[in-house]
Protein backbone atom coordinates (compact mmCIF):
# COMPACT_ATOMS: atom_id res chain seq x y z
CA UNK A 1 0.00 0.00 0.00
CA UNK A 2 1.18 3.14 -0.92
CA UNK A 3 1.96 5.74 1.95
CA UNK A 4 -0.75 8.66 2.68
CA UNK A 5 -1.57 11.27 4.97
CA UNK A 6 -4.93 10.85 7.34
CA UNK A 7 -7.45 14.49 8.26
CA UNK A 8 -9.98 13.73 10.49
CA UNK A 9 -12.02 17.28 10.16
CA UNK A 10 -14.80 17.99 12.65
CA UNK A 11 -17.09 19.61 10.56
CA UNK A 12 -18.61 17.79 7.03
CA UNK A 13 -17.68 21.22 5.06
CA UNK A 14 -14.06 21.17 6.26
CA UNK A 15 -14.13 17.76 4.70
CA UNK A 16 -15.44 18.90 1.20
CA UNK A 17 -12.86 21.71 1.53
CA UNK A 18 -10.18 19.27 1.85
CA UNK A 19 -11.16 17.03 -0.47
CA UNK A 20 -11.71 19.81 -3.34
CA UNK A 21 -8.37 21.31 -2.38
CA UNK A 22 -6.67 17.71 -2.98
CA UNK A 23 -7.38 16.38 -6.39
CA UNK A 24 -6.06 12.90 -4.93
CA UNK A 25 -7.61 13.05 -1.92
CA UNK A 26 -10.38 10.52 -1.10
CA UNK A 27 -13.37 10.17 1.68
CA UNK A 28 -12.80 6.95 4.24
CA UNK A 29 -16.04 5.95 5.73
CA UNK A 30 -16.47 2.77 6.71
CA UNK A 31 -13.18 1.50 3.96
CA UNK A 32 -14.20 -2.13 3.44
CA UNK A 33 -14.32 -1.50 -0.59
CA UNK A 34 -11.32 1.10 -0.21
CA UNK A 35 -8.87 -0.47 1.55
CA UNK A 36 -9.20 -3.23 -0.87
CA UNK A 37 -8.36 -1.12 -3.22
CA UNK A 38 -5.30 0.43 -1.43
CA UNK A 39 -4.12 -2.94 -1.11
CA UNK A 40 -4.68 -3.67 -4.85
CA UNK A 41 -3.11 -0.69 -6.19
CA UNK A 42 -6.52 0.73 -7.79
CA UNK A 43 -6.33 3.23 -6.14
CA UNK A 44 -3.54 5.67 -5.21
CA UNK A 45 -4.66 8.49 -2.86
CA UNK A 46 -2.07 11.44 -1.60
CA UNK A 47 -4.70 11.74 1.30
CA UNK A 48 -7.73 10.47 2.87
CA UNK A 49 -10.14 12.63 4.47
CA UNK A 50 -12.09 10.17 7.51
CA UNK A 51 -15.64 11.10 7.27
CA UNK A 52 -16.82 9.32 10.12
CA UNK A 53 -17.15 12.38 12.83
CA UNK A 54 -19.11 14.56 9.68
CA UNK A 55 -21.85 12.19 8.88
CA UNK A 56 -24.70 11.80 10.18
CA UNK A 57 -25.26 7.93 12.23
CA UNK A 58 -28.99 8.52 13.01
CA UNK A 59 -32.33 7.23 11.25
CA UNK A 60 -35.04 10.22 11.38
CA UNK A 61 -38.29 10.66 10.78
CA UNK A 62 -39.50 12.98 8.26
CA UNK A 63 -42.87 15.12 8.54
CA UNK A 64 -44.37 13.84 5.70
CA UNK A 65 -44.01 9.76 6.98
CA UNK A 66 -40.63 9.50 5.38
CA UNK A 67 -36.92 8.31 6.78
CA UNK A 68 -33.56 10.40 6.68
CA UNK A 69 -30.74 8.11 6.89
CA UNK A 70 -27.57 9.42 7.91
CA UNK A 71 -24.71 8.41 5.50
CA UNK A 72 -23.06 7.51 8.39
CA UNK A 73 -25.41 4.45 9.42
CA UNK A 74 -23.91 1.12 9.38
CA UNK A 75 -25.35 -1.13 7.14
CA UNK A 76 -26.12 -3.50 10.04
CA UNK A 77 -28.05 -0.86 11.99
CA UNK A 78 -29.70 0.37 8.56
CA UNK A 79 -31.01 -3.43 8.33
CA UNK A 80 -31.72 -3.84 11.87
CA UNK A 81 -34.49 -0.17 11.61
CA UNK A 82 -38.17 -1.47 13.19
CA UNK A 83 -39.20 1.13 11.00
CA UNK A 84 -36.85 0.66 7.42
CA UNK A 85 -38.32 -3.16 8.22
CA UNK A 86 -41.93 -2.04 8.55
CA UNK A 87 -42.52 0.42 5.70
CA UNK A 88 -39.47 -0.71 2.98
CA UNK A 89 -39.28 -4.66 3.43
CA UNK A 90 -37.48 -4.29 0.33
CA UNK A 91 -34.37 -2.00 1.83
CA UNK A 92 -33.82 -4.26 4.62
CA UNK A 93 -33.78 -7.57 2.91
CA UNK A 94 -31.58 -5.82 -0.04
CA UNK A 95 -28.75 -4.89 2.66
CA UNK A 96 -28.87 -8.57 4.64
CA UNK A 97 -28.30 -9.74 1.00
CA UNK A 98 -25.20 -8.94 0.88
CA UNK A 99 -21.99 -9.01 1.89
CA UNK A 100 -21.31 -10.73 5.53
CA UNK A 101 -22.09 -9.47 9.36
CA UNK A 102 -18.50 -7.71 9.70
CA UNK A 103 -18.46 -6.03 6.68
CA UNK A 104 -21.95 -4.61 7.25
CA UNK A 105 -21.31 -3.47 10.57
CA UNK A 106 -18.54 -1.30 9.74
CA UNK A 107 -20.09 -0.43 6.02
CA UNK A 108 -21.54 2.98 5.60
CA UNK A 109 -24.65 3.71 3.51
CA UNK A 110 -23.07 5.96 1.68
CA UNK A 111 -20.08 4.61 0.95
CA UNK A 112 -22.42 1.46 0.25
CA UNK A 113 -23.62 3.73 -2.85
CA UNK A 114 -20.39 4.68 -3.65
CA UNK A 115 -18.92 0.81 -3.62
CA UNK A 116 -17.30 0.01 -7.05
CA UNK A 117 -17.44 -2.59 -9.14
CA UNK A 118 -16.60 -6.11 -8.11
CA UNK A 119 -15.21 -6.91 -12.02
CA UNK A 120 -12.17 -8.72 -11.88
CA UNK A 121 -10.33 -7.41 -14.72
CA UNK A 122 -10.90 -3.61 -12.89
CA UNK A 123 -9.46 -5.06 -10.03
CA UNK A 124 -6.49 -6.54 -11.20
CA UNK A 125 -4.58 -3.46 -12.05
CA UNK A 126 -1.91 -5.93 -14.49
CA UNK A 127 -4.99 -6.44 -16.98
CA UNK A 128 -6.60 -3.75 -19.34
CA UNK A 129 -9.74 -2.26 -18.09
CA UNK A 130 -11.54 1.28 -19.36
CA UNK A 131 -12.85 1.79 -16.42
CA UNK A 132 -9.47 2.12 -14.74
CA UNK A 133 -8.05 3.64 -17.46
CA UNK A 134 -9.56 5.48 -20.38
CA UNK A 135 -6.95 4.57 -23.06
CA UNK A 136 -7.34 0.86 -21.87
CA UNK A 137 -9.71 -1.81 -23.86
CA UNK A 138 -12.27 -3.36 -21.86
CA UNK A 139 -10.93 -7.61 -20.58
CA UNK A 140 -14.44 -8.65 -19.87
CA UNK A 141 -15.34 -8.64 -23.56
CA UNK A 142 -13.38 -11.66 -24.41
CA UNK A 143 -13.09 -12.97 -21.26
CA UNK A 144 -14.63 -13.55 -17.63
CA UNK A 145 -18.37 -11.97 -18.44
CA UNK A 146 -20.56 -13.46 -15.83
CA UNK A 147 -21.30 -11.37 -13.92
CA UNK A 148 -21.05 -8.30 -16.34
CA UNK A 149 -23.81 -6.15 -17.74
CA UNK A 150 -26.96 -6.83 -20.45
CA UNK A 151 -28.41 -3.56 -20.49
CA UNK A 152 -27.25 0.21 -21.19
CA UNK A 153 -24.02 -0.97 -22.82
CA UNK A 154 -22.39 0.78 -25.74
CA UNK A 155 -20.24 -1.19 -28.39
CA UNK A 156 -16.80 -2.22 -27.30
CA UNK A 157 -17.70 -0.09 -23.86
CA UNK A 158 -17.32 -1.20 -19.89
CA UNK A 159 -19.51 -3.77 -19.16
CA UNK A 160 -18.85 -3.75 -15.42
CA UNK A 161 -22.09 -3.79 -13.24
CA UNK A 162 -23.05 -2.06 -10.13
CA UNK A 163 -22.24 -4.35 -6.92
CA UNK A 164 -24.44 -2.53 -4.15
CA UNK A 165 -28.02 -4.66 -3.36
CA UNK A 166 -28.82 -1.53 -1.09
CA UNK A 167 -28.89 0.63 -4.35
CA UNK A 168 -30.99 -1.63 -6.30
CA UNK A 169 -33.76 -1.21 -3.41
CA UNK A 170 -33.13 2.36 -2.77
CA UNK A 171 -34.05 2.74 -6.55
CA UNK A 172 -37.68 0.80 -6.47
CA UNK A 173 -38.57 3.19 -3.35
CA UNK A 174 -37.05 6.48 -5.27
CA UNK A 175 -35.06 7.70 -2.89
CA UNK A 176 -33.55 10.74 -2.43
CA UNK A 177 -29.43 11.53 -2.33
CA UNK A 178 -28.30 14.66 -0.16
CA UNK A 179 -24.92 15.75 -1.59
CA UNK A 180 -22.97 18.45 0.04
CA UNK A 181 -20.56 19.78 -2.49
CA UNK A 182 -17.93 22.67 -3.53
CA UNK A 183 -20.59 24.83 -4.09
CA UNK A 184 -23.28 23.81 -1.05
CA UNK A 185 -26.12 21.17 -0.46
CA UNK A 186 -28.22 19.67 -3.45
CA UNK A 187 -30.32 16.89 -3.91
CA UNK A 188 -30.16 14.05 -6.56
CA UNK A 189 -32.69 11.38 -6.73
CA UNK A 190 -31.31 8.11 -6.39
CA UNK A 191 -32.15 6.98 -10.21
CA UNK A 192 -30.03 9.82 -11.53
CA UNK A 193 -26.97 9.16 -9.05
CA UNK A 194 -25.43 6.17 -11.04
CA UNK A 195 -24.74 6.07 -14.56
CA UNK A 196 -24.36 4.46 -18.16
CA UNK A 197 -20.53 3.88 -18.85
CA UNK A 198 -21.43 5.81 -22.16
CA UNK A 199 -17.98 7.41 -23.15
CA UNK A 200 -16.48 7.14 -19.62
CA UNK A 201 -17.00 4.24 -17.62
CA UNK A 202 -14.30 5.76 -15.20
CA UNK A 203 -17.13 7.67 -13.54
CA UNK A 204 -19.80 5.60 -12.06
CA UNK A 205 -21.94 8.34 -10.60
CA UNK A 206 -23.05 11.88 -10.92
CA UNK A 207 -21.04 13.05 -8.42
CA UNK A 208 -17.79 15.60 -8.96
CA UNK A 209 -14.81 15.33 -6.86
CA UNK A 210 -15.81 16.80 -3.15
CA UNK A 211 -19.09 15.82 -3.47
CA UNK A 212 -19.91 14.54 -0.17
CA UNK A 213 -23.13 12.04 0.13
CA UNK A 214 -24.69 13.27 3.96
CA UNK A 215 -27.77 11.48 3.93
CA UNK A 216 -30.37 9.47 1.71
CA UNK A 217 -34.20 10.22 1.98
CA UNK A 218 -36.94 7.60 1.55
CA UNK A 219 -40.30 8.94 0.92
CA UNK A 220 -43.53 7.96 2.73
CA UNK A 221 -44.01 4.53 2.06
CA UNK A 222 -47.10 3.41 -0.58
CA UNK A 223 -48.70 0.35 -0.04
CA UNK A 224 -46.78 -0.97 -2.96
CA UNK A 225 -43.47 -0.06 -1.16
CA UNK A 226 -45.10 -1.85 2.11
CA UNK A 227 -45.20 -4.90 0.25
CA UNK A 228 -41.86 -5.08 -1.44
CA UNK A 229 -39.01 -7.30 -1.21
CA UNK A 230 -35.65 -8.14 -2.41
CA UNK A 231 -34.66 -11.15 -4.43
CA UNK A 232 -30.98 -12.21 -5.08
CA UNK A 233 -29.47 -15.17 -7.42
CA UNK A 234 -26.05 -16.22 -7.04
CA UNK A 235 -23.67 -18.76 -7.82
CA UNK A 236 -23.90 -20.15 -4.00
CA UNK A 237 -26.54 -19.35 -1.29
CA UNK A 238 -24.61 -16.82 0.94
CA UNK A 239 -21.88 -14.26 0.79
CA UNK A 240 -21.57 -13.41 -2.98
CA UNK A 241 -22.40 -11.09 -5.57
CA UNK A 242 -25.94 -10.56 -7.83
CA UNK A 243 -25.69 -12.41 -10.98
CA UNK A 244 -29.17 -11.03 -10.86
CA UNK A 245 -31.33 -9.04 -8.40
CA UNK A 246 -34.52 -7.51 -8.28
CA UNK A 247 -36.24 -5.07 -5.74
CA UNK A 248 -39.99 -5.44 -6.35
CA UNK A 249 -42.69 -3.59 -4.81
CA UNK A 250 -46.54 -4.22 -5.71
CA UNK A 251 -49.63 -3.41 -5.50
CA UNK A 252 -53.07 -5.47 -6.64
CA UNK A 253 -56.80 -4.16 -6.37
CA UNK A 254 -59.08 -6.71 -6.91
CA UNK A 255 -56.71 -8.66 -9.00
CA UNK A 256 -55.46 -5.63 -11.08
CA UNK A 257 -52.02 -4.34 -10.63
CA UNK A 258 -52.30 -0.84 -9.08
CA UNK A 259 -48.80 0.00 -8.67
CA UNK A 260 -45.56 -1.78 -9.55
CA UNK A 261 -41.73 -0.56 -8.87
CA UNK A 262 -39.14 -3.11 -10.41
CA UNK A 263 -35.38 -1.77 -10.40
CA UNK A 264 -32.57 -4.82 -11.11
CA UNK A 265 -28.68 -5.57 -9.95
CA UNK A 266 -26.51 -7.73 -11.80
CA UNK A 267 -27.98 -6.52 -14.64
CA UNK A 268 -26.07 -2.60 -16.19
CA UNK A 269 -23.43 -0.37 -14.98
CA UNK A 270 -25.98 0.97 -12.44
CA UNK A 271 -29.34 0.15 -10.78
CA UNK A 272 -31.83 -0.67 -13.67
CA UNK A 273 -35.03 0.74 -13.17
CA UNK A 274 -37.50 -1.56 -15.28
CA UNK A 275 -39.93 1.84 -16.73
CA UNK A 276 -40.84 -0.26 -20.06
CA UNK A 277 -42.24 -3.64 -17.57
CA UNK A 278 -43.74 -1.16 -14.94
CA UNK A 279 -45.66 0.91 -17.62
CA UNK A 280 -46.55 -2.40 -19.55
CA UNK A 281 -48.12 -4.07 -16.12
CA UNK A 282 -50.16 -0.96 -14.68
CA UNK A 283 -54.08 -1.44 -14.83
CA UNK A 284 -52.82 -5.12 -16.17
CA UNK A 285 -54.15 -8.41 -14.66
CA UNK A 286 -51.80 -9.55 -11.71
CA UNK A 287 -51.07 -12.63 -13.87
CA UNK A 288 -47.64 -14.66 -14.56
CA UNK A 289 -48.26 -14.11 -18.38
CA UNK A 290 -48.75 -10.10 -17.47
CA UNK A 291 -45.46 -10.51 -15.78
CA UNK A 292 -44.09 -12.20 -18.06
CA UNK A 293 -44.90 -10.16 -21.59
CA UNK A 294 -44.14 -7.02 -19.33
CA UNK A 295 -40.54 -8.55 -18.47
CA UNK A 296 -39.84 -9.03 -22.08
CA UNK A 297 -40.38 -5.86 -23.56
CA UNK A 298 -37.82 -4.83 -20.74
CA UNK A 299 -35.51 -7.03 -22.10
CA UNK A 300 -36.11 -6.04 -25.42
CA UNK A 301 -32.98 -4.01 -25.41
CA UNK A 302 -30.42 -6.37 -23.94
CA UNK A 303 -27.48 -7.19 -25.61
CA UNK A 304 -25.86 -10.13 -23.61
CA UNK A 305 -21.87 -11.28 -23.97
CA UNK A 306 -20.69 -13.74 -25.79
CA UNK A 307 -16.86 -14.32 -25.20
CA UNK A 308 -15.02 -17.35 -25.02
CA UNK A 309 -14.76 -17.97 -21.60
CA UNK A 310 -18.99 -18.14 -21.34
CA UNK A 311 -20.83 -14.67 -21.88
CA UNK A 312 -24.14 -14.05 -19.98
CA UNK A 313 -27.03 -14.71 -22.30
CA UNK A 314 -28.28 -16.93 -19.22
CA UNK A 315 -29.17 -13.62 -17.82
CA UNK A 316 -31.94 -13.24 -19.75
CA UNK A 317 -34.01 -16.65 -18.69
CA UNK A 318 -32.72 -15.39 -14.89
CA UNK A 319 -34.52 -12.05 -15.30
CA UNK A 320 -37.09 -13.47 -16.26
CA UNK A 321 -37.40 -15.92 -13.84
CA UNK A 322 -36.53 -13.82 -10.92
CA UNK A 323 -38.66 -11.12 -11.74
CA UNK A 324 -41.81 -13.08 -12.76
CA UNK A 325 -41.70 -15.35 -9.67
CA UNK A 326 -41.14 -12.53 -7.17
CA UNK A 327 -44.01 -10.46 -8.43
CA UNK A 328 -45.99 -13.71 -8.31
CA UNK A 329 -45.31 -13.87 -4.79
CA UNK A 330 -46.26 -10.17 -4.03
CA UNK A 331 -49.24 -10.82 -5.42
CA UNK A 332 -49.92 -13.72 -3.12
CA UNK A 333 -48.90 -16.54 -5.01
CA UNK A 334 -46.08 -19.24 -4.55
CA UNK A 335 -42.77 -17.16 -5.00
CA UNK B 1 2.40 9.94 11.45
CA UNK B 2 -0.88 9.66 13.39
CA UNK B 3 -1.74 9.42 17.03
CA UNK B 4 -4.62 7.26 18.01
CA UNK B 5 -5.57 6.48 21.41
CA UNK B 6 -7.13 2.80 21.85
CA UNK B 7 -8.31 0.52 24.53
CA UNK B 8 -7.64 -3.25 23.78
CA UNK B 9 -8.25 -6.06 25.54
CA UNK B 10 -8.98 -3.69 28.50
CA UNK B 11 -5.82 -1.54 28.40
CA UNK B 12 -5.64 1.67 27.12
CA UNK B 13 -2.47 1.97 24.26
CA UNK B 14 -1.34 5.33 22.67
CA UNK B 15 0.54 5.34 19.20
CA UNK B 16 2.00 6.92 16.92
CA UNK B 17 0.85 5.15 13.69
CA UNK B 18 1.53 5.21 9.60
CA UNK B 19 -2.21 6.08 8.30
CA UNK B 20 -1.74 2.98 6.08
CA UNK B 21 -1.49 0.25 8.81
CA UNK B 22 -3.86 -1.97 9.13
CA UNK B 23 -5.66 -2.66 12.32
CA UNK B 24 -5.00 -6.26 12.57
CA UNK B 25 -0.89 -5.41 12.05
CA UNK B 26 -1.68 -3.19 14.64
CA UNK B 27 -3.03 -5.87 16.88
CA UNK B 28 -0.19 -8.29 15.95
CA UNK B 29 3.24 -6.15 15.54
CA UNK B 30 2.89 -3.39 17.77
CA UNK B 31 0.72 -4.79 20.38
CA UNK B 32 2.11 -8.04 20.47
CA UNK B 33 -1.49 -9.69 20.08
CA UNK B 34 -1.02 -12.42 17.73
CA UNK B 35 -4.27 -14.65 19.09
CA UNK B 36 -5.76 -12.37 15.67
CA UNK B 37 -4.52 -13.82 12.73
CA UNK B 38 -4.15 -12.87 8.99
CA UNK B 39 -5.53 -15.32 6.68
CA UNK B 40 -6.52 -13.78 3.52
CA UNK B 41 -5.63 -9.95 3.85
CA UNK B 42 -8.78 -9.23 1.21
CA UNK B 43 -11.80 -9.12 3.67
CA UNK B 44 -13.00 -12.69 2.64
CA UNK B 45 -11.96 -15.09 5.27
CA UNK B 46 -12.75 -13.50 8.35
CA UNK B 47 -9.87 -15.11 10.09
CA UNK B 48 -8.79 -11.47 11.65
CA UNK B 49 -12.24 -11.05 12.93
CA UNK B 50 -12.19 -8.69 16.16
CA UNK B 51 -14.67 -6.52 18.09
CA UNK B 52 -14.59 -2.49 17.51
CA UNK B 53 -17.20 -0.94 20.02
CA UNK B 54 -18.59 -4.63 20.45
CA UNK B 55 -19.49 -5.72 17.25
CA UNK B 56 -17.56 -7.73 14.70
CA UNK B 57 -14.97 -6.37 11.97
CA UNK B 58 -12.28 -7.44 9.75
CA UNK B 59 -9.32 -6.07 11.13
CA UNK B 60 -7.88 -6.93 7.84
CA UNK B 61 -9.81 -3.92 6.33
CA UNK B 62 -9.86 -1.42 9.02
CA UNK B 63 -7.21 0.84 9.71
CA UNK B 64 -5.58 1.18 12.93
CA UNK B 65 -6.74 5.09 12.54
CA UNK B 66 -10.12 4.14 12.46
CA UNK B 67 -10.01 2.57 15.37
CA UNK B 68 -9.03 6.07 17.11
CA UNK B 69 -10.86 6.46 20.34
CA UNK B 70 -12.35 2.79 20.27
CA UNK B 71 -12.69 -0.01 22.06
CA UNK B 72 -11.04 -3.44 20.29
CA UNK B 73 -11.37 -6.89 22.05
CA UNK B 74 -9.80 -9.50 20.36
CA UNK B 75 -10.01 -12.77 20.83
CA UNK B 76 -7.18 -13.01 23.44
CA UNK B 77 -9.60 -10.67 25.73
CA UNK B 78 -12.15 -13.44 26.08
CA UNK B 79 -11.01 -15.25 29.23
CA UNK B 80 -11.76 -14.42 32.41
CA UNK B 81 -9.93 -14.98 35.77
CA UNK B 82 -8.56 -18.00 34.22
CA UNK B 83 -11.59 -19.39 32.13
CA UNK B 84 -12.07 -19.90 29.08
CA UNK B 85 -15.18 -17.09 27.61
CA UNK B 86 -18.29 -19.87 27.20
CA UNK B 87 -18.03 -19.64 23.28
CA UNK B 88 -14.13 -20.54 23.49
CA UNK B 89 -15.16 -23.20 26.04
CA UNK B 90 -17.69 -24.47 23.62
CA UNK B 91 -15.38 -24.78 20.63
CA UNK B 92 -13.13 -27.13 22.92
CA UNK B 93 -15.70 -29.03 23.97
CA UNK B 94 -17.06 -29.99 20.37
CA UNK B 95 -13.92 -30.00 18.83
CA UNK B 96 -14.73 -27.27 16.42
CA UNK B 97 -11.48 -26.74 14.87
CA UNK B 98 -9.56 -28.87 12.68
CA UNK B 99 -6.08 -27.18 11.72
CA UNK B 100 -7.03 -24.35 14.21
CA UNK B 101 -6.56 -20.91 12.26
CA UNK B 102 -10.28 -20.07 11.37
CA UNK B 103 -11.18 -20.47 14.89
CA UNK B 104 -9.88 -16.65 16.21
CA UNK B 105 -12.44 -15.24 13.78
CA UNK B 106 -14.82 -17.63 14.28
CA UNK B 107 -15.11 -17.40 17.61
CA UNK B 108 -15.45 -13.32 17.98
CA UNK B 109 -18.22 -13.72 14.90
CA UNK B 110 -19.76 -16.26 17.23
CA UNK B 111 -20.41 -14.08 19.69
CA UNK B 112 -21.35 -11.11 17.98
CA UNK B 113 -23.77 -13.22 16.36
CA UNK B 114 -24.99 -14.87 19.72
CA UNK B 115 -25.21 -11.19 20.96
CA UNK B 116 -28.13 -10.44 18.42
CA UNK B 117 -29.63 -13.66 18.62
CA UNK B 118 -29.30 -15.75 21.54
CA UNK B 119 -30.76 -18.63 20.42
CA UNK B 120 -30.15 -18.98 16.72
CA UNK B 121 -31.37 -22.36 14.61
CA UNK B 122 -28.74 -24.03 12.54
CA UNK B 123 -29.69 -22.37 9.50
CA UNK B 124 -29.11 -19.00 11.39
CA UNK B 125 -25.69 -19.78 12.88
CA UNK B 126 -24.40 -20.80 9.17
CA UNK B 127 -25.67 -17.20 8.18
CA UNK B 128 -24.42 -15.94 10.80
CA UNK B 129 -20.38 -16.92 9.98
CA UNK B 130 -21.00 -16.58 6.35
CA UNK B 131 -18.15 -14.09 6.32
CA UNK B 132 -16.01 -16.74 8.30
CA UNK B 133 -14.43 -19.38 6.11
CA UNK B 134 -12.79 -22.68 7.48
CA UNK B 135 -10.57 -24.04 4.94
CA UNK B 136 -10.59 -27.44 6.64
CA UNK B 137 -14.30 -27.04 5.64
CA UNK B 138 -15.04 -27.89 9.64
CA UNK B 139 -18.22 -26.53 9.43
CA UNK B 140 -20.43 -29.09 11.05
CA UNK B 141 -18.36 -29.10 14.72
CA UNK B 142 -18.40 -25.08 14.43
CA UNK B 143 -22.39 -24.78 13.93
CA UNK B 144 -22.50 -27.30 16.93
CA UNK B 145 -20.64 -25.36 19.15
CA UNK B 146 -22.36 -22.13 18.30
CA UNK B 147 -25.41 -23.55 19.38
CA UNK B 148 -23.86 -25.21 22.22
CA UNK B 149 -22.74 -22.26 23.68
CA UNK B 150 -26.08 -20.66 23.11
CA UNK B 151 -27.64 -23.47 25.53
CA UNK B 152 -24.90 -22.73 28.33
CA UNK B 153 -25.23 -18.86 28.14
CA UNK B 154 -28.87 -18.89 28.50
CA UNK B 155 -30.23 -17.24 31.42
CA UNK B 156 -30.56 -20.18 34.14
CA UNK B 157 -28.16 -22.41 32.67
CA UNK B 158 -25.52 -24.15 35.09
CA UNK B 159 -22.33 -22.46 33.15
CA UNK B 160 -19.68 -23.30 34.32
CA UNK B 161 -18.91 -19.53 34.70
CA UNK B 162 -21.87 -16.57 34.56
CA UNK B 163 -22.98 -15.99 30.99
CA UNK B 164 -21.40 -13.14 29.20
CA UNK B 165 -22.53 -12.48 25.91
CA UNK B 166 -21.57 -9.56 23.48
CA UNK B 167 -17.90 -8.81 24.02
CA UNK B 168 -17.15 -10.59 26.78
CA UNK B 169 -18.02 -8.07 29.61
CA UNK B 170 -15.27 -5.86 27.92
Amino acid sequence: MKPFTYARPSEASEAVAALAADPDARFLAGGTNLLDHLKLGVVEPSQLVDVNRVTSTAIEDLPDGGLRIGAGVPNSDLAADPRVRERYPAVAAAILAGASGQLRNMASTGGNLLQRTRCVYFADPTTPCTKRDLSQGCSAREGWARYHAILGTAADGCIATHPSDLAVALVAVDAQVQVLGPDGARTIPIGELHRLPGDDPTRDTVLAHGDLITAVDLPAPTPAVRNSTYRKVRDRASYAFALVSAAVALEVRDGTVADVRIALGGVAHKPWRATVAEAALRGRPATDDEFRAAIAAELDAAEPVRSPLGGNTFKLPLVTGTVVSTLRGLAGGTA
Amino acid sequence: MARIRTTVDGLVYEDDVEPRMLLVQYLRERLGKTGTVIGCDTSNCGACTVHLDGLSVKSCSVLAVQANGSEVLTVEGLERDGQLHPVQQAFHDNHALQCGYCTPGMIMQSIDLLGDNPDPTEQEVREGIEGNLCRCTGYQNIVRAVQDAAQKMKPGATASQPASVAGGGA
